[in-house]
């Protein structure tokens, strides 16, 4: 039996080692990270450090640093980045909190569950295009509901506020959007986190005399920290991306470039000024800088669970 | 976990804020499908009315019958298709090198393809449409369809390793043993025993390729190679207040997303369990 073991295992090791065979496997998929990203991701690189020619690319000029010098002295850069972190301090922990709402909610013994949390996955797998879109005839059109409820309903202002048109209130529109379009997504993660939790711990604490708040406090949180740091990391990452609904929304920057996000700003410029060395060092801060704040997202908030 | 009495408040409340909740989610949805029934006119009804009045079919007709909308409907059905049937098979040969193969360089291959993860796709499309243009596949759907391959291939490459990690490698030694192949492990064994991590696969890279706005306002020009979220885009700034207008095409263009999402959910929240995908 040993010896038919090791026979075994030996014609086993044979196969495996012979490698051409998973080369062969991961060539088309390889081809086609190399030609469309990784590839790209070096061009892009390059193209910072250049005045970039679209027409003849070997007329471009080498300019070292000054594409990133001219980005970072914009004050429309400067503007854009305040607009993007804004949106990201607003949506991250708004899209948390309401998550977390629901998913504790929908970890009790609720019938209709799998309803719930279709229905709140919906506005994650709709297009960005189309509920944009919906935001902007709530908030923009003649007969916007939004206007209506604060105006007519609420009678909180006297005169319909004009949501769209204006660089500051626009952001209004687009964090709610970005809040709601995330929620489901975050929900059912946390979710998931929620019932790997096991259910003597509740049990112990509600013969302890323990409240629900405590539970959640005290039990919920700090077991699903991981968890937590996860989602902050990633939906800082999105925060900082956000592109599709602030492009349609404030038609790329409308009023006079006030109302970008670092990466309509990148679009702007590139494709409507064609001034590619600039994009490229754009799209380039913008990576150094996710880069940066999620490290140190990640050293100070994954600390050891205690309990 | 609670005591019967409190039980039974925290479930009530629980009801309420979730239905409360749902409201406030889906109310949107049911605005835009009721507005896609009004006439222009009742668009702007002020205050505006959740049950159309005299409700038409004729922002349908009009949207569908609009010169290019039933060609960009086709378009956006090849271009996610194909996406997705590529997508299939590529990761799924990766995620079988990485799951099974031992071979040099695999640990730098491995890490190289993560690092595709990491990257905010939006930050690619200044190279990728200069690389793109060099192939002469600007204004063409094939160029969408490779650089859709290639971005969601990272994370389904390594989702469709840890399905494929789950698999017993008994299974295959017997394979062996019987003197088959390594292709009729991956065809006999692998293969059927992932179904539900190839449907995950499967769902998300559809979903993602039909809904996908940035690289394809990029890459499209000619109006009759647009995918929808860039035709409904153009379309609004076109016809700016037609509300009706609008939203019957982009009624028509979530519902296969909605029809696709409904009906696999299961899978798919399994999906973003073990991947967090979005």
């Amino acid at each position: 039996m040993e010896v038919k073991n090791k026979i075994l295992d030996k014609s086993f090791l044979k196969k495996i080692l012979s490698s051409k065979g998973a080369y062969l496997l991961l060539l088309p998929g390889m081809g086609f990270f190399f030609t469309f990203i990784l590839f790209p991701l070096i061009y892009s690189f390059r193209m910072s450090f250049y005045k970039w020619n679209i027409v003849d690319i070997g007329a471009s000029n080498f300019v070292g640093f000054s594409n990133y010098v001219r980005v970072i002295n914009d004050p429309i850069f400067i503007r854009a980045t305040l607009n993007t972190i804004v949106y990201t301090l607003m949506t991250v922990p708004g899209q948390i909190l309401f998550a977390l709402v629901v998913a504790i909610l929908l970890n009790q013994k609720i019938k209709g569950r799998t309803f719930f949390r279709v229905a709140y996955y919906i506005p994650v797998i709709t297009s960005w295009v189309v509920v944009t879109f919906l935001f902007e005839y709530f908030f923009g059109s003649q007969a916007g509901l939004v206007n209506f409820i604060l105006r007519d309903m609420l009678h909180l202002v006297d005169k319909k506020i004009m949501w769209l048109t204006d660089p500051i209130l626009v952001m209004i529109p687009l964090i709610l959007l970005g809040i709601w379009k995330g929620i489901g997504w975050s929900a059912i993660i946390l979710l998931a986190a929620l019932q790997s939790i096991p259910l003597d711990l509740y049990e112990a604490a509600t013969i302890d005399g323990a409240g629900i708040w405590h539970k959640i406090t005290k039990i919920t949180l700090p077991l699903i920290r991981p968890t937590l740091v996860f989602l902050v990391v990633v939906l800082v990452i999105g925060g900082f991306n956000v592109y599709i609904s602030g492009l349609l929304m404030t038609k790329g920057g409308k009023p006079l470039d006030l109302s970008h996000f670092i990466l309509t700003l990148m679009y702007k410029k590139t494709f409507t000024y064609l001034d590619f060395g600039y994009g490229s060092a754009t799209s380039y801060l913008l990576a150094a800088f996710i880069f940066v704040v999620s490290v140190i997202e990640i050293k100070l908030l994954r600390r050891k669970v205690e309990y | 976990m609670l005591t019967t009495k409190e039980e039974k408040i925290f479930r009530n409340i629980a009801y309420i804020l979730l239905i409360c909740g749902v409201a406030i989610t889906l109310v949107p949805f049911i605005y835009m499908i009721s507005a896609s029934f009004k006439s222009q006119i009742y668009t702007f009804e002020y205050p505006p009315r959740l049950i159309p009045r005299d409700p038409t079919l004729v922002n349908y007709i009009k949207a569908l019958g609009k010169d290019l909308f039933g060609i960009n409907l086709l378009n956006s059905f090849f271009v996610a298709t194909v996406t997705t049937v590529s997508t299939v098979f590529i990761s799924s040969l990766m995620a079988y090198a990485f799951s099974r193969m031992r071979f040099p360089g695999k640990e730098v291959f491995f890490y190289i393809l993560l690092l595709g993860m990491m990257i905010p796709p939006v930050m690619l499309i200044i190279p990728q449409f200069i690389i793109v243009k060099n192939l002469h596949l600007l204004d063409n759907l094939w160029g969408l369809i490779v650089v859709y391959i290639s971005v969601t291939l990272s994370m389904q490459t390594f989702l469709l390793r840890s399905f494929f990690e789950t698999i017993p490698r008994e299974l295959e030694e017997a394979v062996l043993v019987d003197g088959g192949t390594r292709w009729d492990i991956f065809r006999k064994i692998i293969l059927p025993l992932s179904k539900p991590g190839l449907a995950v696969v499967a769902i998300f890279t559809f979903l993602y390729a039909w809904d996908e706005f940035p690289w394809a306002h990029v890459a499209i020009r000619e109006g009759s190679r647009r995918t929808l979220p860039v035709a409904i885009a153009l379309f609004q700034s076109q016809y700016l207040t037609q509300w009706g207008l609008l939203f019957a095409a982009t009624t028509v263009a979530s519902i296969p997303a909605v029809i696709v999402f409904v009906i696999f959910q299961r899978y798919f929240i399994q999906g973003v369990i073990t991947s967090g995908l979005k």
